[in-house]
C-alpha cells in the first residue's frame, strides 16, 4: 500500500514551525518511513500532481500569493492543520492589522530613523507579492480541520498530532504540550 | 458559624453559612472555573465563567450565597461549552499575543484555555486597536490584554485605597482607565500595589523584570489551573 502523503506550506511566518517539525530529531527517520513528504519546503516538488492525505500550514495569509498557496493546499489535501500561532491567529505579522497598510509601508520604507532610502520609492516590483490589507488567519480563507497551537508548537505536539492522524485517531494534545507560546 | 450542606454534581458538600457557592466548592476540592473572582477581593460577577445551575437556574457561583439544600450543577457538557465560548470571546475581543507576553505560563486566561483544550477560538478575531501606557517608570499597562475583570479596580479601591483604576466607555469601547489623563506616570500607583499582583493576564506588569521563570517551570506549564483546588482535601470536605 502506498504511504500516506504529507504536504507542508510556509506562508507568512518565520519558518519556526518547520524548524519545530525538524526538531522531532531522529523520529524524522521514523516519519519518512511511514509517510511520503510530498510537497513541502523540505523537498523540491513545485506543483501538486496528486492529492495529499495531510497538509500542514505554517504562517498566516499576509500576501495575495499566500492565499493562492493556501487555496491550492486545501484543494489537494484531505485533512488540513493550521500549525502555530501565525496560521491560527496571524501572530506577529497581524500586529499591523490595526494600522492602515499605507501607514505601515511608509513607516517601513520612508519614515523610520534607520531608513536609508535616497530615491524615496516604495518597492513595487511586479515580482513582489502584493500585501493584503490585513493579515488573515488561515481559517478566514479556507476550512481548517485541526490546529496545533504554539509559537512554534512543541515538536512533541507535532509528533503526537501526526501519530494520531496516521492511526486514524482524533488529534488531542496532552496538557503539557498544548501551549500558545 | 452554622454548618450547611448542599449538592454539587450529585455530591454532598458541607460548608459554612456566609460562604459563597464558589468558596464552599473550593473548600470541598471542587473547581469551578473563574476569572474575575479573586480570593482577596469582593466578588464581582462580571466574567460569568463561574456560572453554574443552581436549582436549575444559571447563577454566578462567586456571588451566590451557599445555603442548605441547594442542588447545583457545575460539571456538565452544556456549562463546559458555555465557558469555552466565553474564553473564545475573550480571546478574539482583545489582542492576546501569548508568544511575547511576559505573563505567559502564569496567565489565568491562557491557563483556562489550556484546561478547556482550546486550540483556536471559534469566532473571528476582532483585532481591536488598543494602546499601551508605558509612561510610568516602573509599570506598563498593555490594554491589548485587558479582559475587564475589574480585579485591579477593586484591589486599588478596597486594598490599596488609591482608586487608581476604573472603566470608561461602553460596549466594545469599554476600557480600563487610570485616574489621570496623562497616564499611569501621573497617578500614585506603585509596583507593589495589590492591583498589579491580582491582574489575571499580562495587562498590568512591572518593568525591569520579565521571563524570570524558564519555560517548563512556570505555574501552569504542567499543572492545569484549578488542580491545586482539586488536590486539596478541604477543611469542609465532600461526602
Ligand atoms: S487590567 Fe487586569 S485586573 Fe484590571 S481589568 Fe484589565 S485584566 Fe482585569
Amino acid at each position: 500500500m502506498a504511504k500516506p502523503k504529507l504536504s507542508t506550506v510556509f506562508l507568512g511566518g518565520c519558518f519556526g514551525c518547520h524548524m519545530s517539525l525538524l526538531d522531532i530529531d531522529e523520529r524524522i527517520i521514523e516519519l519518512v518511513d511511514i509517510v511520503e513528504i510530498y510537497k513541502s519546503p523540505l523537498v523540491d516538488r513545485k506543483v501538486f500532481e496528486e492529492r495529499s492525505d495531510i497538509g500542514l500550514i505554517e504562517g498566516g495569509c499576509v500576501t495575495e500569493e499566500n492565499v493562492e498557496v493556501l487555496l491550492a493546499l486545501r484543494d489537494h489535501c484531505d485533512f488540513l492543520i493550521s500549525v502555530g500561532e501565525c496560521a491560527i491567529m496571524g501572530d506577529i505579522p497581524s500586529l499591523r492589522n490595526t494600522i492602515p497598510l499605507r501607514e505601515c509601508i511608509e513607516e517601513a520604507y520612508l519614515n523610520t530613523v534607520s531608513t536609508w532610502n535616497p530615491t524615496h520609492n516604495i518597492p513595487n516590483d511586479p515580482e513582489l507579492p502584493l500585501l493584503l490589507n490585513r493579515v488573515h488567519p488561515c481559517h478566514d480563507i479556507v476550512k481548517i480541520d485541526a490546529a496545533i497551537p504554539g509559537c512554534p508548537p512543541r515538536s512533541d505536539a507535532l509528533w503526537e498530532a501526526l501519530q494520531a492522524l496516521l492511526h486514524n485517531k482524533p488529534v488531542q494534545l496532552p496538557y503539557e504540550i498544548l501551549k500558545y507560546d | 458559624m452554622k454548618e450547611i450542606s448542599f449538592i454539587i454534581d450529585g455530591q454532598k458538600v458541607r460548608a459554612q453559612e456566609g460562604q459563597t457557592v464558589l468558596n464552599a466548592a473550593d473548600d470541598a476540592g471542587i473547581f469551578i472555573p473563574r476569572l474575575c473572582n479573586h480570593p482577596d477581593l469582593e466578588p464581582f460577577g462580571a466574567c460569568r465563567m463561574c456560572t453554574v445551575l443552581i436549582n436549575g437556574k444559571p447563577q454566578t457561583a462567586c456571588t451566590h450565597p451557599a445555603s442548605d439544600g441547594l442542588e447545583i450543577q457545575n460539571d456538565t457538557p452544556q456549562l463546559f461549552n458555555i465557558r469555552k465560548s466565553i474564553l473564545d470571546m475573550l480571546f478574539i475581543e482583545g489582542n492576546h499575543y501569548c508568544m511575547f507576553c511576559e505573563k505567559s505560563g502564569f496567565c489565568e486566561l491562557q491557563a483556562l484555555a489550556y484546561r478547556f483544550g482550546i486550540t483556536r477560538p471559534k469566532f473571528p478575531y476582532q483585532y481591536p486597536r488598543r494602546t499601551m501606557d508605558a509612561t510610568h517608570p516602573d509599570i506598563f499597562i498593555d490594554h491589548d490584554r485587558c479582559i475587564l475583570c475589574a480585579r485591579c479596580v477593586r484591589a486599588s479601591r478596597d486594598v490599596d485605597h488609591k482608586h487608581v483604576f476604573g472603566f470608561v466607555g461602553r460596549g466594545t469601547a469599554k476600557k480600563l482607565a487610570v485616574s489621570s489623563a496623562k497616564g499611569a506616570r501621573d497617578t500614585n500607583v506603585s509596583p507593589d500595589d495589590k492591583a498589579l499582583s491580582v491582574c489575571p493576564v499580562g495587562t498590568l506588569m512591572r518593568k525591569h523584570v520579565g521571563y524570570s521563570v524558564p519555560i517548563g517551570k512556570r505555574l501552569f506549564d504542567l499543572m492545569p489551573i484549578g488542580s491545586d483546588i482539586e488536590e486539596h482535601v478541604g477543611k469542609q470536605g465532600k461526602e
